[in-house]
């Protein structure tokens, strides 16, 4: 077997897997700062309830998204050892950024946030609140700094060391702010936002349809549908800069998304489709030069095909044009969803609609795919490289591995996510069950001891 | 100013604040099997519920550091051990997740099977660090090309073997001197207990453990000898300040012991705190002298001294270590500030509350 194929489906699951987690973090966590807000500003008791309910479902996420992040970053090291080398002078910085900038910042405060309601003042417990919700986005942006140098190398030399090359940093800020950084830190942090929304969205819902905890779930759903329905007109915007990053820095990949084979003048925007990589033929619903116009501003301008390119140094187009356009679409659909939500709501009749809250309580996982759709394109469409036109993946692996070992650790990890999986679904739905009602009293965590004394009071081992 | 030297320094004080911080939760972890009950079982969870997370940082950002300064360690240690940092990730990742779902569901079966995840991962972690090393101290075979010429064999020894146990002594106990001053009436008392049996196998294991590195790596020891044992790689620094730097090593040494034996008086005096500080105060003792027998070196190769990876052929560029040291230092402050902060907040015994686990 193949080490490379074998380390490139670990990374991507595990990476995948890892990024269920922090864009629901970063969303909730701005909506915990909003409701906690609003709670310290109205003092009214129906906003800590909601504010405390959500914590309770941040914190399961949150050590979900710690627990499966430690992965990614020993990868780089264990599974592209040739890679690290490679880039270790440039993208390690960003890392240990984040490791000093954020990690603290966010674990210190989340201490804060999950025990300390009753222990601080309430004040202290908004500001750790606003911490713990900044150090968050500030992770995205160093993690997101260092993968897009990845996409947009700049600010490097190539030296030869050791007996081979490897990329050294020139300007540190140039590469902090490389071309593609802030356009794809701002485009995963609204992507975050609404992925977090959908959620309360989505349980709020089902409170709605059960005629339980109706004030929370209406509070809870409006705030929710403002934040994703601002970030969704911010996403097409953000999105459009993206994309003239990616046509400037990254051609193949931009063709790659729409399909493009041939270079062509007014070249048109595909809507959706199906591409045919060996007859180089892309069917489906086009809307005439509006790709040239996007990306150039001027609707006859050229756009670069693959074929400009050797083939080689393709991605798999169909894939990238898939989940590319899924993607696109999702966006749009959030776009409509919540503001004709929101004009339900002014109008009074949003909670009216048995319909629609029935698809909102399924809705949750429409941003989740959008999400892993974007970074798959992202990712995908940067193949054959791992370092946009530096470094390609299979010359990033680590040469002492054994298949076998990947193939191990590949097993266990699909395992122990899985495991992982249901149990977090396992939770989630018990606190969502169980409700933001009185958590003072029947949620009583020694419930089961008292029930089941002689089996609790064994213990693990019998001898000490 | 020797960028390289103060890098090797903050990534060994990244790995003290990790081994001194999460030492005593990993041995919490270990310790985990002997309490008794539900009520007792949460009040070793919860002893460390606030303050495990930001712990862990430490690691990551020792990882990342390692990253950034020294790519090529970082790249050779992680892909040599590949498969024993693969199940150190499944470790981690099992007591992270154990902690938190453990309390979230009533059924015994459920919290049990969490408890032992909690505790094995917990051990298996902590053993597996003793094991990366312990090949650290030994060398494994690095080629020419920086890359791991063995198999995950090779990296079993006796001797790694002893230094996993040893960490798991040494960690235990850190971790059972935690629990005492996070604990109250019968639990306490029978962490006491525990305690004076870990203190034996801990004493035991340390000297096993010295004198084995002695006798196996006797230039483990150059940088302390005075100039007696010629060491592996030579430092100017070392070399032109010997006798200063083994002086200060012996003091520490020494200190050392008194911590050591500061222990069991902790223990029957009742000086909890000062008990967790003497037992602290061992790891920090324990690390160091590992960094200070290693250096210059970072990762030994047993082919070759020529292939060894020293603070200088294993870094990155100087314009990267002096921007990344400014970044660290600037940093440093607010790291300091955020880890005091959680450990006041929840100082005393740890109380169980309706947010707990």
């Amino acid at each position: 077997m193949d080490v490379e194929l074998l380390s490139r489906l670990q990374f991507g699951f595990t990476a995948m897997f890892h990024y269920i987690f922090p864009p629901f973090s970063i969303g909730m966590g701005l909506l915990l700062v909003i409701f906690e807000s609003i709670y310290l500003y109205t003092k009214n008791p129906l906003y800590e309830k909601i504010t405390r309910f959500w914590i309770k479902i941040f914190a399961a996420n949150f050590s979900l998204g710690v627990a499966t992040g430690i992965v990614l970053e020993f990868e780089f090291g264990t599974n592209w050892s040739k890679y690290s080398r490679f880039v270790g002078d440039i993208f390690g910085s960003p890392l240990a950024a984040e490791g000093i900038f954020a990690f603290f910042l966010e674990s210190g405060f989340l201490a804060i946030l999950l025990f300390g309601w009753d222990r601080v003042k309430p004040w202290v417990h908004w500001f750790s609140t606003l911490m713990v919700a900044l150090g968050s986005m500030m992770s995205a942006f160093w993690i997101i700094v260092a993968n897009s140098w990845q996409q947009t190398p700049v600010a490097y030399k190539i030296v030869m060391e050791n007996g081979y090359e490897r990329a050294v940093i020139t300007d540190f800020w140039a590469v902090v702010f490389n071309p593609s950084s802030m356009p794809r830190f701002l485009h995963a942090i609204f992507g975050s936002y609404i992925q977090g929304a959908f959620l309360v969205i989505s349980v709020s819902a089902y409170y709605l349809l059960k005629k339980k905890h109706l004030e929370f779930a209406k509070k809870s759903i409006f705030i929710s549908l403002t934040v994703a329905g601002l970030s969704s007109i911010a996403q097409p915007l953000i999105g459009h800069w993206h994309a003239e990053v990616v046509a400037r820095y990254q051609p193949t990949k931009l063709a790659a998304f729409e399909g493009l084979f041939e270079t062509t003048k007014g070249a048109p925007l595909t809507l959706f489709g199906w591409v045919d990589t060996e007859n180089q033929k892309t069917y489906g619903l086009k809307i005439p030069k509006l790709l040239s116009f996007m990306v150039n501003g001027d609707a006859n301008s050229e756009i670069k095909g693959l074929n400009a390119y050797p083939k080689d140094l393709w991605p798999n187009v169909n894939q990238v044009f898939q989940s590319y356009h899924i993607m696109v679409a999702l966006g749009m659909l959030f776009l409509v969803l919540s503001f004709v939500s929101l004009y339900w709501y002014k109008k009074g009749t949003l909670f009216e609609k048995t319909w629609l809250m029935k698809f909102y309580v399924v809705s949750v996982v429409l941003p989740v795919i959008a999400n892993q759709a974007g970074w798959y394109s992202a990712e995908r469409g940067r193949q054959p490289w791992i370092v946009q036109g530096l470094l390609k993946t299979a010359d990033g692996v680590s040469p002492s591995v054994h298949w076998g070992e990947v193939l191990t650790s590949l097993i266990l990890f699909a395992l122990i996510y899985s495991l992982l999986f249901f149990s977090w679904t396992y939770i989630l739905n018990k606190e969502i069950q169980h409700g933001p009602e009185s958590h003072d009293h029947d949620h009583d965590p020694e419930a089961g001891y008292h029930k089941n004394k002689e089996f609790m009071d064994t213990p693990i081992i019998k001898k000490v | 100013m020797d960028y390289h030297i103060l890098w090797y320094i903050i990534i060994g004080i990244l790995l003290m604040g990790y081994a001194v911080l999460d030492g005593f939760d990993l041995g919490v972890g270990a310790l985990h099997l002997f309490s008794k009950g539900d009520h007792e079982r949460r009040i070793v969870l919860n002893s460390i519920g606030p303050v495990w997370d930001g712990n862990e940082v430490w690691l990551i950002t020792a990882g990342g550091a390692l990253f950034a300064a020294f790519p090529e360690v970082y790249a050779t240690a992680f892909s040599s051990f590949y498969l024993p940092f693969m199940f150190l990730l499944f470790s981690l990742i099992f007591r992270a997740v154990s902690i938190e779902f453990r309390s979230k569901e009533e059924s015994p079966r459920w919290r049990k099977f969490w408890d032992i995840g909690f505790s094995v991962g917990s051990i298996v972690a902590t053993i597996l660090y003793g094991v990366a090393i312990g090949n650290v101290i030994n060398g494994f075979p690095i080629g020419a090309d920086k890359e791991f010429q063995g198999n995950v064999l090779t990296l079993l020894s006796p001797y790694t073997i002893l230094t996993g146990v040893f960490n798991l002594a040494m960690f235990s106990l850190h971790g059972a001197m935690y629990l005492i001053v996070k604990t109250e009436g019968e639990l306490q008392a029978r962490i006491k207990k525990i305690s004076f049996k870990l203190y034996g196998i801990f004493f035991s294991l340390y000297a096993l453990v010295t004198i084995v590195t002695l006798i196996k790596h006797p230039t483990m020891l150059a940088n302390f000898s005075f100039g007696k044992i010629a060491p592996l790689t030579y430092h100017p620094i070392i070399a032109n300040h010997i006798d200063m730097i083994s002086t200060v090593s012996w003091g520490i040494v020494f200190l050392n012991m008194l911590a050591i034996i500061n222990i069991p008086r902790c223990l029957i005096q009742g000086k909890e705190l000062q008990g967790l500080i003497s037992s602290g105060c061992t790891i920090l003792a324990v690390v160091l002298f590992f960094s200070l027998g290693l250096f210059p070196n970072m990762l030994v190769s047993s082919m070759s001294p020529d292939y060894s990876i020293t603070i200088y052929t294993g870094a990155s560029s100087v314009y990267t270590l002096t921007t990344m040291f400014h970044v660290a230092i600037f940093g440093m402050p607010f790291v300091l500030l955020y880890t005091g902060l959680i450990y006041w907040t929840y100082r005393g015994k740890t109380k169980l509350g309706k947010d707990s686990y």
